[in-house]
């Protein structure tokens, strides 16, 4: 049976209206009444736990890190899209929808992706009553820029640190709520299951993370921002402490995962230096507005940058995309990159690096105009590299990013489980098979100011969920579930670390299922993945105890998660035989060696149904319709 | 090059601690602080020790959960630099480092360079926001922001709560945190009209969780690793002041 979007029909531009007004709202004096489950406090979370408690629902909160503040949608730094068109450019819902399809190489849901354009405007109006410091122009107003190879200025941005403002924003109104006893805080707290009753999300199994102590917490409903899974690699540009666990023991329960293979690699990061090497740091992708491209035409050239002079210099991008240049999206530029390198012809100690050269952007604007500009990127760069790209060019490679799968949601962000759902980076909703940039900012607050709080109230409303206690049978299974995997960890006394492990899968996994992907590449991983699972709960050294703080314990439980999830993402790359978007299949190309789209076999979303561990999971389709956009090549010859 | 640690262990917080001295024979000097401690985790778990508990998160300067004293500098010798994007070519071959938690009896120690920072969160639950129900702002236009306000706004929001302030403070003074904050919300038009019972609300917590005052020594400043300026104090100070003078029966405006 396909899968139900409950995507309301008609016009797309009133079918959120018509949406929220079919659905049943809850009495104010009785939603204090109902409590729910908040897990994560990133823009999507905490801007959700937040609008909850100010609805009058009882909210409990919960975070891994030390405060809620520290969630890793602070590192985004490039902006936030809105489409204000407050520069009379041309830009309007409708166009922020119709790029954000079409970047998504049509592989996203239409009604998901229109509502988030519409809901974008509202989004920047909060923020700024919030107190969100977006960077003003003389006059007073907001300032734009456009970004990440757009043609209009929709790009809202607090200089570098976007993503920093906007959470503090949601921070500080969840602050607020906690403050005022709206809101149940658990900082250093980490959900370990979920428990399930009678088929819905009734609650989840936590570990403290300081003394170990294993609780159970019910509720009315719970809601997953739990960010994505690109940790999967090892080495991204996630924090150290993003994990899966929570979207996939959610997944172990019964929820659907929906395509796991499409992950987001961003072209501009700093190249890996040495095996030490514990998380690869971003550029903002602004800097190919200026910087050129290129890699020697010679393999294994080992001159000097500034020695190789321009006619043994092969600007690539420049030479094979002539009209977008260096500011292709990010998937042709990553690929590219890689295949140069694939050429004998990637630069630095590691061969595994290219250029983006400076030099003529100096020359003709002058220093201080690039300083102006780049200036904090430029520190950030000399202060990881020692190197000063003023001088000699930057080095740079792609780097895991984003993920744009996750659990499955329907059009109200709610899961096939009832009364589970799933927010921001963590659900598969609105970005297709490629994210555009300044767009996951958007989401997370789309979904956790506006949307989640609209849906959930139906819900609610509309669902009589039994009086249960810590002492039901479902709970106490959850729990023993958690203290039996905590038990094995701790027991299986082995010989190697858990980050040994984990770089292990990481790099198998970007070796195999990374930038580009082959059938036989993909079918040896899923060879390797198991046995190398296996090897790790039979040989894993974890120190200490379940009754402490314990890092390792905590890193082991998330490296076991993403040994399973490795093995559905290997599976879901190798069922979907075509290339679209992050997701390039080798045997899928163009002659001219771009992406080649099967919408006739694949437009459709691929949500998985969790087996067991070591059997096949089940496939269930949710195929995609397209009335407004119509699926194209995408060219940027 | 070769690098001898002292680090603070410390099994949990009833415990005693202790300097312990590790050597690290081979440490690359592109490693960062961090990817450094790490190599000493993974040689401790393979020798049967327990690795030692340090915080961290985003490892790019930002998200503020990494940090410790170096030598009895909060974040190292590097300024405007947080510890986790310190990296080893600042140290010179045979260098010997102590490693110590952040010292505060606001920040207690939870396990060996781990502390307990949540009295942060509750100063801003006391008061470090501006109250807007989602769904009643008006258009981001509607409310003009002077660029230079917004920029200086910008500057003190730039704070990343790591604690390193209050560390080297020899009071143990959160006001570099708490000004910021107020700076950040108080030159926005929207930080208005809170202005007064924030700061009001704030400094009072902040004695509830027993921070010290200010003395004007500056060294929060100093090893700041987002450059915030002492002049969010100085602020913090009048608005204080005001928002007294209010309390009594002044008036907004008086």
């Amino acid at each position: 049976m396909p899968l139900d979007s409950k995507s309301p029909g008609g016009p797309i531009e009133t079918r959120w209206d018509r949406h929220r007004f079919s659905l049943k709202l809850v009495n104010p004096a009785n939603k204090r009444k109902h409590t729910i489950i908040v897990v994560g406090t990133g823009l999507a979370g905490g801007s959700a736990a937040a609008t909850l408690a100010e609805l009058g629902y009882q909210v409990k909160c919960f975070c891994f890190q030390d405060s809620p503040r520290r969630a890793h949608s602070i590192a985004a730094q490039g902006g936030i899209n809105a489409a204000k068109n407050y520069h009379n450019d041309g830009d309007s819902v409708y166009r922020l929808f119709y790029d954000t399809v079409k970047g998504g190489d049509f592989r996203s849901r239409e009604s998901n992706v229109y509502r988030l354009a519409q809901i974008s405007l509202n989004i920047i109006d909060q923020c700024v009553a919030q107190g969100v410091p977006f960077a003003r122009e003389y006059s007073g107003y907001l300032d734009n820029r456009s970004f990440g190879g757009a043609q209009v200025s929709r790009t809202f941005y607090a200089r570098g640190q976007t993503g920093q403002q906007l959470l503090l924003g949601a921070y500080q109104a969840l602050e607020r709520q906690i403050g005022a006893g709206a809101v149940e805080m658990y900082p250093r707290t980490e959900m370990l299951d979920l428990i399930v009753v009678d088929g819905r999300a009734r609650g989840i199994v936590t570990r403290n993370l300081l003394t170990g102590k294993v609780e159970s917490h019910l509720a009315d409903a719970v809601v997953l921002g739990t960010g994505g899974y690109g940790n999967v690699y090892y080495l991204s540009t996630n924090a150290k402490g993003s994990n899966a666990t929570a979207i996939w023991r959610a997944h172990k329960r019964g929820a659907l995962f929906a395509n796991p293979c499409f992950t987001q690699i961003h072209p501009t990061c700093i190249p890996v230096s040495g095996d030490y090497q514990s998380k690869l740091t971003l550029m903002s992708e602004s800097l190919r507005n200026d910087g050129r491209v290129w890699v020697p035409k010679k393999k294994g050239d080992a001159r000097k940058p500034g020695e190789i002079p321009k006619e043994d210099r092969d600007y690539y991008l420049e030479r094979r995309y002539p009209s977008f240049g260096n500011l292709v999206p990010r998937d042709v530029a990553s690929r590219n990159a890689k295949m140069v390198c694939d050429e004998g012809r990637g630069v630095g100690e590691t061969g595994l690096a290219v250029y983006l050269d400076f030099h003529d952007a100096i020359q003709r604007l002058g220093k201080p105009v690039i300083v102006e500009r780049y200036g904090n990127l430029f520190d950030m760069y000399e202060r990881i590299t020692g190197e000063d790209p003023y001088q000699a060019p930057m080095r740079i490679f792609p780097a895991i990013h984003y993920t744009m799968g996750g659990l499955w949601v329907d059009y109200n962000l709610m899961s096939n489980l009832p009364g589970l759902y799933v927010i921001g980076e963590a659900n598969f909703s609105d970005h297709g098979a490629n994210r555009l940039g300044a767009s996951a900012l958007m989401q997370g607050l789309a979904d956790g100011y506006f949307v989640l709080p609209n849906t959930i109230n139906d819900y609610i409303a509309s669902t009589k969920v039994e009086k249960m206690d810590a002492g039901h049978p479902a709970v106490k299974e959850a729990e023993q579930q958690v203290n039996c995997v905590t038990r094995r960890l701790l027991e299986a006394k082995g010989t190697r670390t858990v980050d040994s492990y984990h770089r292990e899968l990481g790099k198998l996994m970007w070796e195999y299922c990374g930038m580009s992907r082959t059938a036989t590449g993909l079918k040896h991983a899923l060879e390797e993945i198991p046995a190398m699972r296996e090897q790790f709960w039979r040989d894993v050294k974890v120190l200490g105890t379940g009754e402490e703080l314990n890092q390792s314990l905590e890193k082991a439980g998330r490296v076991a998660d993403f040994f399973e999830l490795a093995e559905l993402m290997c599976l879901d790359a190798l069922e979907r035989n075509e290339s679209c978007g992050g997701h390039f299949r080798e045997e899928y190309q163009t002659p001219d060696g771009e992406a080649a789209r099967n919408d006739d076999r694949f437009s459709y979303v691929a949500a998985w149904e969790f087996r067991g561990v070591g059997n096949p999971p089940g496939l269930q389709q949710e195929p995609l319709a397209f009335e407004y956009v119509h699926p194209a090549q995408r060219s940027y010859k | 090059m070769r690098i001898v640690l002292h680090i603070w262990r410390q099994a949990n917080a009833a415990a005693a601690g202790r300097m312990v001295r590790y050597e690290l024979p081979n440490v690359n000097t592109h490693m960062s602080f961090l990817e450094m401690l790490d190599i000493l985790n993974e040689d401790l778990i393979g020798r049967g020790e327990d690795p030692v508990a340090f915080d961290h998160d985003c490892r790019e300067g930002i998200c503020g959960m990494c940090g410790c004293m170096v030598n009895g500098v909060a974040h190292g010798p590097l300024p405007g630099t947080t510890l986790c994007q310190l990296h080893m070519r600042h140290f010179k071959d045979g260098d010997e480092l102590y490693l110590e938690p952040w010292r505060a009896r606001a920040f207690p120690v939870v396990k060996d360079l781990v502390v307990d920072r949540s009295a942060f969160d509750r100063l801003i639950a006391a008061g470090g926001f501006i109250s807007v129900a989602t769904g009643s702002a008006p258009d981001g236009n509607a409310i003009l922001v002077p660029k230079e306000n917004a920029d200086r706004s910008m500057d003190a929001a730039a704070c990343i709560g790591c604690g390193a302030c209050v560390a080297m403070c020899p009071n143990a003074s959160a006001s570099l945190f708490m000004g910021a904050k107020l700076a950040h919300l108080g030159l926005l038009p929207q930080g208005q009209p809170e202005r007064d019972r924030r700061v009001m609300a704030m400094e009072a917590q902040a004695n509830r969780e027993l921070f010290g005052s200010c003395t004007n020594i500056g060294e929060c400043e100093a090893v700041c690793p987002k450059d915030i300026k002492l002049e969010v104090i100085a602020r913090m100070n009048r608005d204080f002041l005001h928002a007294n003078w209010i309390g009594r029966g002044g008036l907004k405006g008086d």
